[in-house]
């Protein structure tokens, strides 16, 4: 279980923008009549998304209201999951996977990277709320191990280096490329492919 | 090695395209309306002949599993629902289905609703899987677009509406039945079984619910026929299986081969050998963290499958293979993927809960060289105590590395951890009060 508690300063009110409200009645006609509790994670995540990737306690009154169903249900699912930021996160919001797989190919240097150009602690915002890391479990591209996701991007393949160079454009407020970071295409042996070659070579 | 005309994903490595006209060309989509036409029994009897087993990690066979479904659609509908919330740490093989091969899956959504009789599906994607997602919307909206799915999809006269619905980062949700939950709305805490999904699931209607590479490969199945399927690898573990290889190797990569491969061929000619060397291997984790290791010795002989790999007390699982070599210190791997699941216990049963984050520390001090003599035999006794008490099999993914751990390499935990403790221990008390504790002392 995570440990997350909700932010200090919280604001007043919230309500969905006729975007946000659009897709949230989008997704509410996905799940059966009466089911519409089915939709609070994708609700969540589109309060997320429109207020600068946090989520305010308001925003889950407002969801439970608008689902029908008790605030604190809205809650407990927004506090369970660790995707749901009860607290502001950086505008640029690093999340370096330190799991096994990574750890054993170096993750630990991608964490100094993270410690040496943002903060020294995790979750911790910049004074211009542009950037900050922490460290997550497995994120589910063990094969390109270490890497690290931004925002929605995964940036694979990475060591100290190279993730210093993204950390620098991400400061400067550019977008680096995601995927791969030593050149190699998805999820394929990088030198000395042996299947599927006809494929490859046409 | 496995022919690449067997090979069941074509495009693994986004060659091709994933898009629909270029699935097309590699045969997605093309006779679907013959294949139904065969009828719901002709299906899942094909499945049975395959033998296929389930990709997700428990290997229960999938033909098997469809003819749970109700034969007859009662006052309650049925549900398909897919898992994608693959989160076992080593594994990653979903995630390419999803963005390069969307229309296999679909497809397979497809069959297999047919053959449950339902008419929507849902795709459960793990939320940091976005972009991923994204690509397979894109699918799923094509397919919509040329009436491959939605009202009388491709022709079948079956009605079937695929959805996505994204998860948010919770490992628990692999587990089938907190996955459901998810889908309701709720915190994902795994139900009691029985009642089975099959015939209470999602909404409390029948459901069936499979892992994204089993559905994926189900319309090859039916193109080339059950016995083709079955006549790769050996009785009861048919067929080809993605195997991620990551870890300590030169090329970690995801590759298709066919089941019963031996783990040397997959680890030398694949992913390019061990760093430092076949003699620099110090341990493998045959399937995802969740799965004992398995030493160096016995690595040379090992075939992949899910019988021979039960018979060296692990298991394939998801088929995640991590390699650790000897630059490792192989106590500190554990005691991480210890903290792995100290976090993502749901905390919904107290040995889980409470016996996750124990073992964690118990490891993390024993990396240290800090525990005393015997905390190892505590620290088994913990497992065995997590292991078999808890709702879902949690409980098991978290003891059994810890067991595979002290299995076999107990002499290095005893070389580094080796001094008395404090409390010195005078009468043979157990520090459980436990009935199968005291059994075991008698």
């Amino acid at each position: 279980m995570s440990l997350k508690r909700p932010a200090k300063d919280q604001p007043k009110s919230f309500e969905f923008n006729s975007s946000s409200l659009e897709s949230a009645n989008k997704i509410i006609s996905k799940y059966p009549k009466g089911k519409q509790q089915s939709a609070v994670m994708a609700l969540l995540y589109i309060a997320q998304k429109q207020n600068n990737n946090w989520i305010p306690l308001v925003a889950m009154k407002y969801i439970a209201k608008l689902l029908d169903m008790p605030y604190i249900k809205v809650y407990e699912v927004a506090t369970f999951y660790s995707m749901f930021n009860l607290s502001p996160v950086g505008k640029y919001f690093i999340q370096v996977c330190t799991t096994t797989p990574c750890m054993i190919r170096g993750a630990s240097k991608i964490v100094e990277a993270c410690k040496e150009k943002i903060s020294d602690n995790e979750s911790e915002l910049l004074p211009d709320k542009n950037c900050s890391w922490m460290e997550v479990e497995c994120l589910g591209a063990c094969v390109t191990a270490p890497m690290m996701q931004i925002n929605d991007d995964y940036y694979e393949d990475l060591d100290k280096e190279k993730t210093l160079e993204i950390l620098d454009k991400i400061l400067k407020d550019e977008k680096p490329k995601p995927g791969s970071y030593r050149g190699r295409i998805n999820n394929e042996p990088e030198n000395g492919r042996k299947t599927l070659m006809v494929l490859k070579n046409a | 090695m496995l022919k690449d005309q067997d090979r069941i994903f074509q495009n693994l490595y986004n060659d091709l395209g994933s898009d629909l006209t270029s699935a097309q060309k590699r045969g997605d989509w093309v006779n679907i309306k013959e294949i139904t036409e065969k009828g719901r029994d002709w299906i899942i009897n094909e499945i049975k002949d395959s033998q296929l087993r389930g990709r997700g990690g428990a290997g229960f066979p999938t033909g098997l599993k469809w003819s749970f479904a109700p034969k007859e659609v009662g006052s309650r509908p049925h549900y398909l629902v897919i898992n994608g919330d693959e989160s076992e740490p080593g594994t990653c093989k979903d995630r390419d289905i999803l963005r390069f091969e969307p229309h296999k899956l679909i497809e397979g959504c497809l069959i297999a609703s047919y053959a449950i009789q339902a008419h929507v599906c849902y795709i459960y994607i793990r939320g940091e899987y976005f972009v991923d997602g994204q690509k397979l919307q894109a699918a799923i909206d094509e397919a919509y677009e040329k009436k491959l799915i939605g009202k009388n999809a491709a022709g079948t006269g079956w009605d079937l509406d695929v959805y996505i619905h994204y998860g948010a980062g919770a490992y628990i949700c692999g587990e089938e039945t907190a996955l459901l939950e998810s889908i309701e709305g709720n915190k994902g805490q795994p139900r009691l079984k029985p009642p089975f999904p099959a015939l209470i699931g999602l909404y409390g209607c029948p459901t069936i619910i499979n892992n994204v590479e089993t559905i994926a490969v189900v319309p090859t199945i039916l193109r080339r026929g059950g016995k083709w399927f079955a006549s790769l690898g050996r009785e009861k573990n048919t067929g080809t299986k993605i195997f991620c290889i990551s870890g300590n190797v030169n090329n970690p990569c995801n590759v298709e081969e066919e089941m019963n491969i031996p783990l040397k061929e997959l680890i030398e000619v694949h992913a390019g050998g061990v760093i430092g060397g076949w003699d620099n291997l110090q341990a493998v984790i045959p399937g995802g963290s969740s799965m004992p290791l398995i030493p160096k010795e016995k690595c040379e002989t090992l075939t992949m499958d899910f019988d021979s790999l039960v018979a060296e007390k692990s298991g394939l699982g998801t088929a995640g293979v991590v390699v650790i070599n000897k630059d490792q210190d192989i106590i500190k791997c554990m005691a991480r993927i210890a903290r792995f699941y100290k976090h993502e216990s749901c905390g919904q049963c107290t040995p889980c809960r409470e016996g996750s984050g124990w073992m964690w520390r118990m490891l993390e001090r024993m990396a240290k060289g800090e525990a005393s003599k015997d905390e190892i035999e505590m620290l088994g006794d913990v497992t065995k105590q997590i292991e078999g008490h808890t709702i879902c099999a949690f409980g098991e993914g978290s003891s059994w590395p810890v067991q595979g751990l002290l299995r076999h390499f107990k002499d290095e935990i005893k070389k580094r951890n080796n001094f008395d403790p404090i409390v010195k221990e005078t009468q043979n008390i157990p520090y459980l009060v436990d009935q199968h504790l005291l059994d075991k002392n008698a």
